[in-house]
């Protein structure tokens, strides 16, 4: 498909490993942001074929990963409900929350359905006018326009039946968090291309010049993500530290300014747990007061719980990068896809259900 | 999660307003209605890239070559020979 297999093509895959081979002189540790990236990286044999001096540490970009317990478990409250149908993308529905996942709600009869876009569950709200119709929305900014937009249209459309219950997180100030760490040690990161078609590249810079470490905002296919990393090497090599854009068919330095509009119409910023990594000030996306009708929170008067994250799960120390996946006692063990302890095992993006469904292409080490 | 996927805007089906649009995007010859009210600029024969049913990009086709590009500037192509002219698809 074209803007797809181009940037799979092997020839190109092994003249970017040379290139990144024949100039790295010292052990570097970059952090790819995205979970998307972490599964392509995995999936596509790319960890391996990199030198050994250059260690890869999978950030905590899956949004389904760090959707805290708490709110699965508002999600499952409000699907149990006689009158709710429940929507969310599918990778949630298995998310286990701290009794049950949305799936074994909907064995018990809750009306739960997976859609694949919000814009559907507005439709379905239009076509439903006796139930109350809820779009769990979780994500990025690379979802939040979708889902603000989803809102906007209900609201012209004049659909009272629709809302929103969200849990949206935001990438720079995570980025941030993991800097700050004393316990972390980044030397450079691969930014989230598609969070940055939406918002640009203007956000990273004073996180470049603050910490010097470089940022290349790159894409998803292994053409892609190898020259990422090569920008990043040579940056490293050079002793340099800036921000640069690997993905420049998609991404430009304002970003998509009607994306960001309608963000900020249907948002504010908000302080937001992320599970496995803890509160994080101002990193995440909370229905605004002139939307309370839209605020699943709102309509329904939910109160969002701590849940406990079970102890033996090392998670906290995968997304900062002192553990791999196979390091922890868990993992494979006890925590699978199917019965997860913790985030990263949650979802395919999660680093843990990525070296776990590709186990096999990794070395034991 | 942020998963994109690139497809050809093949026509444009619905126009509320000037900015809300919806059109047909073809993924590889499977055909999905999307959300056009981010990518005003998008034409009849664009790549857009769509996130859960929303264009979200308008693909920028020089820049999409300049990825093959990058690594000919590092001249680690030199090695295969000049570049051979490629047939222009009609
Ligand atoms: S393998 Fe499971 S328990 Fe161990 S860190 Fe990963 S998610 Fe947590």
């Amino acid at each position: 498909m074209k803007f797809i297999s181009e940037y799979r093509d092997q020839e190109l895959v092994r003249q970017y490993l040379q290139e990144i081979h024949r100039i790295t002189t010292r052990p570097w540790t970059i952090m790819e942001i995205c979970g998307g990236q972490t599964h392509s990286l995995v999936k596509n044999g790319i960890l391996d074929m990199l030198p050994n001096a250059i260690t890869m540490v999978h950030g905590p970009g899956c949004p389904v990963c760090v959707t805290p317990l708490g709110i699965i478990d508002e999600a499952i409250l409000l699907a149990l409900r006689q009158e709710v149908i429940l929507c969310s993308f599918g990778d949630m529905l298995r998310v286990p929350g701290s009794a049950m996942s949305l799936l074994e709600a909907k064995a018990r009869g809750a009306d739960v359905r997976i859609v694949y876009s919000p814009l559907e569950a507005v439709r379905l709200a239009a076509e439903h006018p006796e139930r109350e119709v809820v779009f769990f929305a979780v994500g990025f900014e690379t979802t939040a326009p979708a889902n603000a937009l989803s809102v906007v249209q209900a609201d012209k459309m004049g659909i009272r039946n629709y809302s929103i219950l969200a849990s949206h997180v935001l990438v720079p100030p995570a980025m941030e968090a993991i800097l700050s760490d004393p316990e972390t040690r980044i030397d450079a990161f691969l930014a989230a291309g598609h969070v940055c078609t939406i918002m640009g590249m203007n956000e990273y810079d004073p996180i470049v010049a603050k910490y010097q470490t470089p940022i290349v905002v790159t894409g998803f296919e292994p053409v892609d993500l190898l020259q990422g990393i090569l920008m990043a090497v040579q940056q490293l090599e050079r002793g340099e530290a800036r921000l640069e854009n690997q993905y420049a068919r998609v991404v430009t330095r304002e970003g998509n300014r009607l994306a960001q509009d309608v963000i900020n119409q249907v948002f504010d910023v908000s302080d937001r747990a992320w599970r496995g990594i803890g509160t994080i000030p101002l990193s995440g996306l909370e229905v605004k007061g002139d939307y309370s009708g839209y605020n699943a929170r709102a309509k329904f008067k939910l109160a969002e719980t701590a849940v406990k994250e079970n102890p033996d799960c090392i998670s906290g120390e995968i997304m900062k990068g002192m553990k791999k996946p196979h390091q922890c006692p868990m993992f494979g063990t006890r925590c699978k896809p199917e019965h997860p302890l913790g985030a990263p095992m949650v979802s395919s993006e999660g680093a843990c259900a990525a070296y776990y469904q590709y186990a096999q292409t990794l070395h034991e080490a | 999660m942020c998963l994109a996927i690139p497809g050809k805007l093949t026509s444009i089906t619905a126009q509320l307003d000037e900015t809300f649009r919806v059109g047909k995007v073809s993924f590889g010859g499977i055909l999905k209605d999307v959300n056009l009210a981010m990518v005003p600029q998008a034409n009849i024969g664009d790549y857009v890239l769509v996130h859960v049913g929303v264009a979200i990009s308008v693909i920028d086709e020089a820049e999409a070559h300049k990825t093959f590009e990058y690594i000919k500037q590092i001249g680690e192509l030199e090695d295969l020979g000049p570049d051979q002219p490629k047939p222009q698809q009609p």
